[in-house]
């Protein structure tokens, strides 16, 4: 079963070792981990994707907390959440091929972002069944991919949940944060209904 | 960490660290010099620290933590950079399973040239990362009072643990201002899982109280959170039979009246079927490891489980519970008695069923059996406990001699049992005994090894010499790394491969150290050098030469139930009771 953590922990070195020593130490397999800076100066947030048996929640996440760098922990598994993930895929087309490629391109919300004479890159951002839809076409359609780098997911909690870290600083939330849910969000959920899968 | 402050002292790094552990409390230091950690060792005629030379920087870490075992403080091993690092790494392992507060420091090359595979460079933050609570890398002498004093925070609190400080040579000659409070880490972070509902403590108190066949798991954590007192009053308030881990004992008295003894693998018949039998375990500061619960399907069944232990990481680790109480022992205990009122209303069954069954394990006094000319280890430690009353601080290493040590040598005080538990350390008695012994000299302290196990570090001597150290040891000598050949005649068609053994003549060894020894062979040699030895002022050693293939009995077979036990062969003449009333 895929768990997915959101850890926030100082931005030092050697934090990211711990952490994946962590989950290696525990036999669990880490499926994707993303890190990069949150809101907060020396604070950064990393979310771990990791396949573990159902049970092995509690023990992650008490685990991750005896690192003296880790700030917090949410497993975000069970919760109402917005994941995402970015990928850059080359693909090999020639000024003939390359047009139907703009319209997958266009059909996934996707971006053309280079354009060399033998191929070109799509940037993509999604669900990750998303951008497994829009490899899988490209398969398909015998395009042949020649690059694909993807970050893995991340992943935020919906609504006043989202973040632990300005709740722990005491940082009052204006009324008019609390409880709201994006317009552009719930659109992006329903065109990924309609996307081609 | 460390802005430097305008006020303060200048000094060198060495100096800082110095300064720190002193402020922090630091007596005494074991160590080993080398290149990279020269300046350190330079700067300490300055400072009121005593520093023991060690022969293997693996003894420094198992004498700073048989000094933190012993003592409830901070043990401090000190080592060079590389191999003296790397030396360390057992000690440091064997302190991070059983949870000893410990502080590492070692040596490590100039800033400028890490990464480079310089002479005696190693990465030792990277190789100690899984065996340490936290470990920490100071480049800038503006970083060592911090990090120190974090370290020391961080070793001790919670689930305490080993820290290790490396220290780059730079950071030991530069200068900066020393000032100690100014470095005084942020307030303890406790785990945030910590805590429980009020509920939980009310429905742990009616399960107590509905029991008919409780027992409390005495682990060691009773002894970490100094619980002693109120695990007392929880036993006998309501009459609550206690089963100890290995290392748990000496955190219940043993001669107390509802102390049944050790559990698991070695422990007695009536223990491991009064858990099986159970229908509430109480686990107090224990983590339901393999060596205690045998097969986890079949362990204690029909028993509801309350677990009351500090690190949130081991609740349903193992053994999944009814009621966690997450928190430090004492405190939990003390939220927990104002919900139980004493009952007194004579012997409950249990208590009368779980005396049946100590009866049916062939209760007798190991002294009443008939002389057989033969020298047991049983017998040697019966005669170590007997004639130092339980009271003695004893240092044990891993094997058969360990076992026997637990099931007849009846701790009565926290803190007089020194054993590596969790990783099961040969080597370590020696040297942890010597730790023990540094941290309370005004107790006795008796290191009891095998013939294989002493030999492992039997370097140490020489430290006991230099140091004069009033210690005395006791080798079990079997010829035979004892457990492996039990393992091999019980599983492995008596296959001994490589388990005879071929020692030194223990007591010439010791003579060739200055330390007096003698070689025993008989009971009444046993009791008379025992004798001896205690009246002798220093260290003195003495070589049992017991049976060679005897076995520790009763076992449970790894990963079989708890109530599967192998029993002493009928023939055999050697009772397998510690029970001694
Ligand atoms: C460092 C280390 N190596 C190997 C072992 C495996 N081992 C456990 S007990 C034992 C035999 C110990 O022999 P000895 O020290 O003579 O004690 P005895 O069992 O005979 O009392 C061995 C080899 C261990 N626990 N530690
Ligand atoms: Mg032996």
């Amino acid at each position: 079963m895929l768990l997915t953590f959101v850890a926030i922990v100082e931005d030092k070195p050697g934090v990211l070792t711990r952490v994946a020593s962590l989950f290696r130490r525990l036999n669990v397999n880490i499926v994707s981990l993303t890190v990069g800076r949150s809101e907060k100066n020396g604070v950064s947030r990393m979310t771990i994707v990791s396949d573990a048996s159902p049970t092995a929640g509690h023990r992650i996440m008490a685990s991750l907390y005896k690192l003296e760098d880790v700030l917090q922990v949410d497993d975000v598994s069970a919760h109402s959440s917005v994941t995402r993930e970015l990928a850059l895929i080359k693909v090999a087309a020639t000024p003939k091929t390359r047009s139907h490629i703009f319209e997958l391109a266009e059909v996934f919300r996707a971006r053309i972002v280079d354009l060399a004479p033998e191929s070109l890159m799509i940037e993509i951002t999604g669900v990750e069944s998303k951008i497994e839809g829009l490899i899988q076409v490209l398969n398909e359609s015998e395009d042949r991919i020649l690059e694909v780098s993807r970050t893995g997911k991340m992943v935020m909690r919906r609504g006043q949940h989202t973040s632990r870290v300005l709740d722990a600083m005491r940082v009052p939330l204006k009324e008019s944060e609390v409880e709201t849910v994006s317009p552009d969000d719930d659109a992006i959920v329903d065109e990924e209904a309609k996307l081609p899968q | 960490m460390g802005e430097e402050k305008s006020t303060g002292t200048r000094l060198t790094g060495s100096e800082i660290l110095w300064a720190t552990l002193a402020a922090e409390g630091v007596t005494e230091v074991f160590g080993y010099p080398g290149g990279a950690i020269l300046p350190v060792y330079d700067a300490l005629r300055k400072f009121p620290i005593r520093h023991i030379l060690v022969r293997h920087e693996q003894g420094a870490s198992h004498m700073a933590d048989g000094y933190a075992r012993a003592s409830g403080k901070v043990g401090v091993a000190i080592a060079t950079s590389g191999p003296g690092a790397t030396n360390l790494v057992t000690g440091i392992a064997t302190a991070m399973l059983d949870s000893i507060p410990m502080l590492c420091i070692t040596g490590q090359v100039s800033s400028k040239a890490l990464g480079t595979d310089a002479f005696q460079e190693v990465d030792i933050t990277g190789i100690t990362l899984p065996v340490t609570k936290q470990n920490y890398m100071v480049t800038r002498p503006e970083d060592v009072a911090s990090t120190i004093r974090k370290a020391m925070q961080v070793a001790r609190s919670g689930r305490p643990g080993p820290v290790l400080v490396d220290f780059t040579k730079d950071a030991q000659q530069a200068s900066a201002l020393f000032d100690f409070e100014a470095a005084a880490p942020d307030a303890y972070r406790p785990h945030p899982m910590l805590g429980f509902e009020d509920e939980s403590i009310l429905k742990a108190a009616e399960m107590i109280r509905s029991a008919k066949r409780p027992v409390i798991l005495a682990g060691h954590g009773i002894i970490q959170s100094g619980a002693r007192e109120q695990v007392l009053a929880l036993v006998e308030r309501l009459q609550i039979p206690v089963a100890t881990t290995l290392l748990g004992l000496g955190g219940f008295p043993a001669s107390h009246p509802l102390a049944l003894g050790m559990m698991g693998m070695h422990g007695e018949a009536w223990v491991n079927h009064a858990i099986q039998q159970s229908d509430l375990l109480i686990a107090c500061g224990m983590r339901f490891d393999d060596r205690v619960t045998g097969s986890l399907s079949t362990y204690a069944v029909n028993a509801k489980k309350i677990h009351i232990e500090i690190d949130p990481a081991e609740i349903n680790k193992n053994v999944k519970v009814d009621v966690a109480l997450i928190g430090d022992l004492a405190e939990v205990l003390e939220q927990l008695l104002p919900h139980l009122s004493p009952r007194n209303t004579g012997k409950s069954e249990w208590l009368t069923e779980i005396d049946a069954t100590k009866g049916d394990c062939a209760v007798k006094d190991i002294q009443n059996l008939p002389d057989t000319g033969h020298l047991y280890a049983a017998h040697v430690m019966h005669d170590l406990w007997h004639a130092t009353d339980g009271k003695a601080i004893v240092a044990t290493d891993v094997g058969q001699h360990q076992m026997w040590e637990a099931q007849y040598y009846k701790h009565e005080d926290p803190r007089t049992l020194i054993t590596s538990g969790g990783l099961g350390t040969m080597g370590f008695a020696l040297p942890a005994g010597i730790g023990a012994k540094v941290a309370c000299p005004e107790k006795e302290v008796w290191i009891i090894a095998g013939d294989g196990g002493f030999q492992m570090t039997a370097s140490e001597l020489s430290t006991i010499a230099q140091e004069n150290l009033d210690i005395n040891i006791a080798i079990v000598n079997n010829g035979y790394l004892g457990m492996v050949r039990q393992w091999q005649e019980f599983f492995y068609d008596k296959n001994y491969q490589s388990s005879p053994i071929l020692s030194p003549d223990f007591a010439k060894l010791a003579e060739a150290h200055g330390i007096s020894g003698a070689t025993v062979r008989t009971r009444t040699e046993a009791v008379e050098a025992i004798k001896t030895a205690r009246a002798h002022k220093g260290p003195f050693l003495i070589n049992f030469l017991v049976e060679k293939e005897d076995s520790v009995y009763p076992m449970i077979p790894a990963g079989s139930a708890l109530h599967e036990m192998i029993r002493r062969p009928e023939k055999n003449p050697l009772i397998e009771t510690a029970q001694d009333v």
